[in-house]
């Protein structure tokens, strides 16, 4: 059976709906020696900002049940250094590439989108939701509040005409305003959820686990959540979602689709298994084939329920 | 570096809570340097989710295997050591970037390696090839310092001597050798030999390092260090084993897990 996987995110089309998240796949050449990154529908690089960040201080990951919290806080080369040692082997990729961007001011974010436009860089992720960096002193980040949602969507919109991807937080108290609001300011895509903030203790020193006190959790342990989200916001907007958050297998993948995600991000799970995408994409062939599902966007949101309201 | 899936050929309790397991590879034993580590799938599901990793203890180029020591500290350790003869084990190698011991300096004249507990564990490898290294050259053969808290836990003080190397104990309840800490021991080796020209090699608990890497400093000799973290990826794209060293954050899968010990800034 001919079965068509494309899905379109803004502007691109993508020969698959399998991405791997940013922050967990370095900026591919990582990962070079151990997966076939240009059978992947995207790939998602880390995130990069203005100045070279160094991250937060160690420890920065703690295991614990069914998940992992982490605390890098950003930790990246710069925009400099990126265009000059990571882009071109992005470039040499047979795959579509998405540039995830932090700013700590809404200038920032479209300096950083028009300066990799220049490049010829295709998409943005804007990463207005990382749970583990300050990026306005004392206040919550970007998408935790609509208003500033929509400031930094809107201005990195007004300076470029490229793919405009938003990640979000679920760290809110209601994720579809949040979503509405970066739709109306010209996003393109949401990409959900970025980690649910959590902490670990050790009980014999009495201090947290994590460097930085506390951290953004991910893996198994946040796939409900992370399900939850998906369906709120696919039932309040309609640009496209990549859904992620604790995907293991391809059954945790078509639960997202089958929950309104156009495509998918496998994050935690690279770490376990580096083929854990390419066997997530062949399991969701083997499933449409079973199931007769021709068109991959036909199982887009095909949750059959009775719709709460919500 | 390669992901496959392994055939163990032996996986031996040794006494206590360590065991030795030795892996057939055609890929690991021809690249694996002393000092470099495997990360390994413990489990078969999701708990505990992340791989484990483990120094490269020995290798065998003939019979392409390899073998890790390691303790059962944990569930994924607790998994590992249920495996048997004949199961295949998901593994990631080799990674990292092991010691640096091809120095032309011929004119060094003792190398000194300090195991504590578990860290003797790349130090067998690392003096096999030191061992094989020194038929060609004037180097002596290894001095090893080995420590634990007791004569029972002192770890491969046979496979050390069947290598030639000299081989002193430290047990810090005095079962065995000399009594206190590795590191009194390696001050008082280094105290007696013309150690100018000397490299340590350490590989233990983080209070142990530390304290070797401040003798090594006073004595101003080179070291090197093999740190532990907890590993994610194991192949430098989470950023999540970071250790701060002079040159800013370092990480313990990529950039080591061995580093010169003066690079580190200890905490």
């Amino acid at each position: 059976m001919e079965i068509d996987l494309s899905v379109k995110i803004g502007k691109l089309i993508l020969k698959n709906p399998v991405l791997v998240a940013s922050g967990t796949f370095g900026y591919g050449k990582e990962y070079k020696d151990l997966i076939g990154i240009n059978k992947l529908g995207a790939f998602v690089t880390k995130t990069i900002t203005l100045k070279p960040r160094e991250g937060n201080l160690p420890p920065r990951i703690v295991e614990t049940p069914s998940g992992i919290l982490n605390s890098i806080g950003l930790e990246n080369c710069g925009l400099e250094v990126f265009i000059k040692e990571k882009l071109p082997f992005l470039k040499t990729l047979k795959t579509a590439f998405v540039v995830s961007i932090a700013g700590y001011t809404k200038e920032e974010f479209s300096k950083l989108a028009k300066q990799l436009e220049d490049e010829g860089v295709k998409a943005f992720e804007l990463n207005i939701s990382c749970p583990n960096i300050e990026y306005r002193k004392g206040k919550l980040n970007f998408s935790q509040d609509a208003k500033s949602t929509y400031a930094v969507v809107k201005e990195v919109k007004k300076s470029t005409k490229l793919t405009v991807i938003t990640k979000l937080s679920p760290n809110v108290t209601d994720i579809s305003e949040i979503a509405k609001s970066a739709e109306e300011a010209g996003s393109d895509a949401m990409s959900l959820i970025n980690t649910i903030l959590g902490m670990a203790v050790d009980i014999d020193t009495k201090k947290p686990l994590l460097g930085n006190i506390t951290g953004g959790l991910s893996g198994p342990a946040v796939k409900p959540v992370a399900l939850r989200v998906v369906w709120e916001v696919y039932n309040s907007v309609k640009i496209p979602i990549i859904g992620m958050g604790g995907i293991m297998d391809a059954n945790d993948a078509i639960e997202f689709i089958i929950s309104g995600a156009s495509a998918i991000g496998i994050g935690t799970a690279n770490f376990i298994n580096p083929k854990a995408s390419l066997e997530i994409l062949s399991g969701i062939k083997k499933y449409m084939v079973k199931n007769e599902i021709k068109d991959i966007k036909k199982l887009t949101g095909s949750l059959k329920c009775q719709k709460k309201s919500l | 570096m390669k992901l496959c899936k392994s055939r163990i050929i032996s996986n031996h309790h040794i006494k206590n809570s360590y065991y030795e397991l030795s892996i057939s590879s055609d890929y690991i034993p021809r690249f694996a340097k002393p000092g470099q580590f495997v990360h390994i799938k413990c489990s078969d599901n999701n708990t505990p989710l992340l791989r484990r990793p483990f120094s490269i203890h020995s290798v065998s180029k003939e019979k392409n295997t390899f073998k890790i020591l390691y303790e059962v500290l944990g569930k994924g350790t607790g998994f590992l050591s249920k495996k048997k003869a004949g199961d295949f084990l998901d593994i990631i190698g080799p990674l990292g970037n092991g010691f640096d011991f091809q120095t032309t300096d011929d004119r060094r004249q003792t190398t000194v390696l300090v195991a504590g507990g578990m860290g003797t564990a790349p130090l067998l490898f690392l003096a096999e090839k030191l061992v094989h290294n020194s038929q060609f050259t004037v180097h002596r053969k290894p001095l090893v310092l080995i420590g634990a808290k007791t004569k029972n836990l002192i770890l491969c003080k046979d496979e050390f001597k069947k290598l030639g190397c000299d081989v002193k104990i430290a047990t810090e309840d005095g079962s065995l050798g000399f009594k206190g800490k590795v590191t009194d021991l390696l001050k008082e080796v280094l105290s007696t030999v013309n150690c100018q020209l000397s490299t340590v090699y350490a590989c233990g608990p983080y209070p142990m390092l530390k304290e070797v890497s401040k003798i090594a400093k006073k004595h101003r000799i080179n070291c090197q260090v093999s740190l532990e973290e907890i590993i994610a990826c194991g192949v430098g794209a989470c950023l999540g084993c970071a250790v701060s060293t002079k040159g800013g954050f370092k990480l313990v899968c990529k950039d080591g897990p061995v580093f010169n010990s003066d690079e580190i800034i200890w905490r």
